[in-house]
């Protein structure tokens, strides 16, 4: 019987976007050229959050952009039927922004790969950074987040699953045993 | 000569004479000796235990292709004469669109010699109506029947002038021979790979109206009622018809009629995911159409069953169906199928079944046959009505392979055939 | 995730459910996103081959899946050949084994046959696209079209769409029906009687006798290209004609004074069953048309080749 536990209860994510809002704007050194894109699906949603609590700290409008990466999986052709594609909608010109890549989970890095690599059709961006609420270790590539809410070490027969209000009714951050 | 045959205790139909009656019956000399009860036969002579079995005139098959001269890899004369003893046949009548075509007495006498050779069901050649089956010029029929041709016909294609058709009826008439049209209004049914309907619309292929078939039926009839010639309508195909025929009949005209045992079975469902095993002309129609053609053959619009045997190669059939050829195989299906959708559902007893495919195709083509009368000849077939089996086509005495019916389970099949005395088919030794 | 998934091939739309069909369309809209994006390209179908197996003279259709092929990555090969009337069994029969032989992943086919498509794809083990087939479906237009309508007017359900022209002899006209009526359209077909199929009402659709009745009545027209051959083959008297009385003209869509919308799956014949101030003017969605046809031959391909080969294509989503 697979059990769940709460990692991060509503408060505890509040805390944690709070925290990793002051961050983005510390290590962006400020607002200008910024451009939060959240990974389909709830990167989405918390790219959103993140860009409001911004605007509260620094007073101008963060825009936020959406990303799907389902075509540039590296796993595409192995995993039988086809995934259904989220929305993508990105500003027309990435050349010369700070883009900040939203995630939920930072798991094998294999998403963030595919992530940069969509990014690079869209232009060049000055710089790219990452920013995760859980980084749950497991790495398979090179890939590391700058800004992270709760690093936890989450076994291979386990998952770390996010729930957010606006998809799920409910803000959690539960770890639960698959096997 | 060979020895005589006393085939013992089965139900003897005989539809010519009206007997069904456990009896046996006694051949020689190539002909029905006696036919009664407790025969003592000669010393020597071949016993065979047709208890349970029903024992009956050879079945005659009316309208059959052996592509023989011409398509030998397809059939040939004597693949089709065994093909046909298989199905219980004693005797086929060849259709003349060979090539060459039978117009001239030395085809026509090349597939009596081949006929001869194979030595299985008996094999009749049906002469050309036009020389070459071009339309335009009357073929000699007075040469044709002298050298063995019991009928005419340009068969696989129609009589398009009403003109030839009636002159062709009326010198058949000379020689008291029968005319068979395959009634199809090439102008309307050009093109088409099926039956106009439902079925067509959506599968996006070219259909051939009703209409097609009907307006040369129509036309046929009018012009035997002019002549007075004997018109024989082949593979009959709808319920309209059917009614033309039932009405020519009412006034007497000297009209019959054929149809196929898939034009009684299926219909126009059948070419669903393009299958060519149902592609054949005329084309496979409606639940209707199959209906009335059913109740034709019942009160006898319909005088007979006959095959319209057409055999094709894979490769052939193996293609878009817009280019398929038409037709498919009857011969050693065509009991059976008869049995499983005609009698065992009570539609058709089985005396009358038989007369369908044995007297009375041998009265409508004035052929010897069809009756167990003693003198006539021994043309016999012992059947089995109760033996399931299902149809596998790679056992097929016929060189091919095209039908539908592959995998099919049906109820009746011939378990041995004797022409002139002689044991053709034994599905024992089979 | 995959959850009405299609099967190894796209023969019509005829055997599809209302779930794949919103699938194909829910996912031609992501397609159309990529198509405006600097770099028109993502790597979905990188390493894939595709075949465009064109029997039939096309240039519109098979120029719009090369695009959906490249923007997906794949690599393209073009094969034209009009089969001689003599050899075209024997030269689809061989081409399809060639094709297994090569290992190909997807062929695309145009072909002169009904059934053609469902005859290769029982054949070869790659994905089989029908790009029309004799007078049977042409799906992706159908699709298109539907793709287009739902742009436009939010939704299918409800809507009265009227297919004008050649219905007798149209792949368009059917794979429209199929899906317009599967997503809960009214469907009406309208053409002179010769070139309707005597049955069509058998499968739902309401026959309209003439075009100014048709455009009264449809949210809706989608006019079919008239082929000359039909006036050669005796089903209309002349072109001409065919124009005055069912032509879609500025006078008649001006005398209805409705806000309808104009269809055409192309190449048209201006002057013949459109009028070309109509087919550019306001209530045209010809070009729209155009534009999503690459989305959604960029959805099916997508779609198709994640399936496992050995699946048959079947109706129901799950």
């Amino acid at each position: 019987m697979p059990s769940r536990a709460t990692l991060l209860d509503e408060r505890a994510i509040a805390r944690a976007l709070t925290r990793m809002a002051s961050e983005i704007v510390e290590r962006c050194h400020g607002t200008a050229d910024l451009l939060l894109v959240g990974i389909q699906r709830r990167g989405v949603e918390l790219a959103q959050r993140l860009a409001r609590l911004i605007e509260g700290l620094d007073g101008s409008p963060v825009p936020c952009g959406k990303l799907d990466i389902t075509l540039y999986r590296d796993d595409l052709q192995a995993i039988g039927p086809r995934p259904v594609i989220g929305e993508t909608d990105l500003p027309p010109d990435l050349d010369g922004r700070t883009v900040v890549i939203v995630d939920d989970v930072l798991y094998t890095g294999r998403t963030i790969r595919a992530a940069l690599d969509e990014l690079a059709d869209f232009g060049r961006p000055r710089r790219i950074l990452l920013c995760v609420l859980v980084d749950r270790g497991g790495r398979e590539l090179p890939i590391q987040p700058d800004i992270v809410g709760l690093k936890k070490p989450v076994a291979q027969d386990e998952r770390v699953d996010v729930l957010v209000k606006e998809l799920d009714g409910r803000d959690a951050v539960e770890l639960a045993r698959t096997a | 000569m060979t020895r005589p045959i006393l085939i013992r205790g089965g139900r003897v139909i005989d539809p010519a004479r009206r007997t069904d009656g456990i009896a046996d019956v006694y051949l020689a000399e190539g002909r029905i000796a006696s036919v009664g009860l407790n025969i003592t036969g000669e010393d020597g002579c071949e016993v065979i235990d047709a208890k349970g079995k029903v024992v009956t005139p050879g079945l005659i098959d009316l309208h059959v292709h052996l592509r023989e001269p011409g398509f030998e890899d397809l059939e040939t004369v004597a693949t089709g004469a065994m093909a046909a003893a298989a199905g219980g046949f004693t005797a086929v009548c060849a259709m003349p669109n060979t090539d060459p075509p039978l117009d001239n007495q030395g085809a026509i006498g090349f597939v009596i010699s081949q006929a001869q050779k194979a030595g299985k069901a008996r094999v009749y050649p049906i002469g050309t109506i036009s020389v070459g089956q071009k339309g335009e010029k009357l073929s000699e029929f007075g040469e044709l029947l002298g050298a063995g041709a019991i009928a005419v016909s340009d068969d696989g294609k129609p009589v398009m002038s009403s003109h030839l058709m009636r002159t062709a009826l009326e010198y058949a008439k000379t020689f008291g021979c029968p005319v068979a049209d395959h009634c199809e209004e090439i102008t309307l049914a050009e093109g088409g790979a099926m039956h106009e309907g439902i079925v067509a619309t959506r599968l996006g292929l070219k259909g051939i109206p009703a209409a097609a078939e009907e307006i040369h039926v129509a036309r046929d009839i009018i012009l035997s009622e002019l002549t007075g010639g004997h018109i024989h309508l082949c593979h009959m195909s709808t319920r309209g018809s059917a009614e033309l025929i039932r009405r020519a009949k009412d006034k007497g005209l000297r009209v019959t009629a054929e149809v196929t045992p898939h034009h009684f079975t299926l219909t126009h469902a059948a070419c669903e995911g393009y299958n060519t095993n149902a592609k054949m002309n005329p084309p496979l129609r409606e639940e209707a159409d199959v209906e009335a053609l059913r109740e034709a053959l019942k009160d006898g619009t319909i005088d007979v069953i006959a095959t319209d045997h057409a055999p094709h190669h894979y490769d052939a059939k193996e293609r878009e169906f817009d280019d398929a050829p038409n037709g498919i195989l009857g011969l050693e299906t065509a009991f059976g199928l008869a049995v499983t959708e005609l009698v065992r559902p009570g539609i058709i007893a089985l005396p009358d079944l038989l007369y369908r495919m044995s007297t009375r195709p041998a009265q409508v083509f004035g052929l010897p046959g069809g009756t167990l009368a003693v003198g006539g000849p021994a043309d016999v077939a012992v059947l089995d009505p109760e033996a399931e089996w299902t149809v596998e086509p790679s056992r097929f005495f016929s060189k091919s392979r095209n039908t539908p019916f592959g995998g099919r389970r049906l109820l009746g099949r011939a378990d041995l055939t004797i022409v002139r005395g002689r044991i053709v088919y034994d599905r024992a030794g089979d | 995730m995959g959850a009405a998934a299609l099967g190894k091939d796209l023969i019509g739309l005829e055997t599809l459910s209302p779930q794949q069909l919103r699938l194909i369309l829910d996912t031609a809209e992501r397609f159309k996103e990529v198509s405006e994006r600097p770099i028109k390209k993502v790597p979905a179908l990188r390493g894939k081959t595709i075949v465009n197996l064109f029997f039939e003279a096309s240039t519109r259709t098979r120029i719009s899946f090369e695009f959906a092929e490249k923007r997906l990555s794949a690599d393209t090969v073009n094969v034209a050949s009009s089969g001689s009337s003599v050899s075209k069994g024997e030269t689809l029969v061989d081409t399809a084994r060639n094709l297994e032989a090569m290992r190909i992943d997807m062929v695309v086919i145009r072909h002169q046959a009904s059934g053609s498509a469902e005859f290769l794809g029982r054949r070869i083990r790659s994905n089989v696209v029908n790009a029309g087939d004799g007078k049977h479906e042409h799906p992706t237009q159908g699709l298109l079209d539907l793709l287009t309508l739902r742009d436009r007017f939010g939704k299918i359900e409800g809507l009265k769409v009227a297919i004008c022209g050649d219905v007798l002899h149209s792949r368009v006209a059917r794979s429209n029906i199929w899906g317009l009526k599967k997503l809960g359209a009214e469907v009406a077909v309208c053409g002179p009687a010769s070139l309707l199929p005597r049955d069509i009402a058998a499968l739902g659709v309401e026959v309209i006798p003439r075009i100014d009745e048709a455009i009264r009545w449809a949210d809706a027209l989608n006019v079919l290209r008239l082929q000359l051959e039909r006036m050669t083959g005796g089903f209309i008297p002349s072109l001409r004609e065919y124009n005055r009385v069912f032509g879609v003209t500025r006078e008649r869509l001006d005398r209805a004074g409705k806000d309808i919308v104009i269809m055409h799956p192309g190449p048209m014949n201006r002057g013949v069953e459109i009028d070309s101030d109509v087919a550019d003017g306001p209530h045209s969605v010809i070009l729209p048309q155009v534009t999503n046809g690459v989305a959604v031959r960029m959805a099916v391909l997508y779609l198709l080749a994640g399936g496992n080969p050995d699946w048959q294509q079947h109706g129901g989503g799950e």
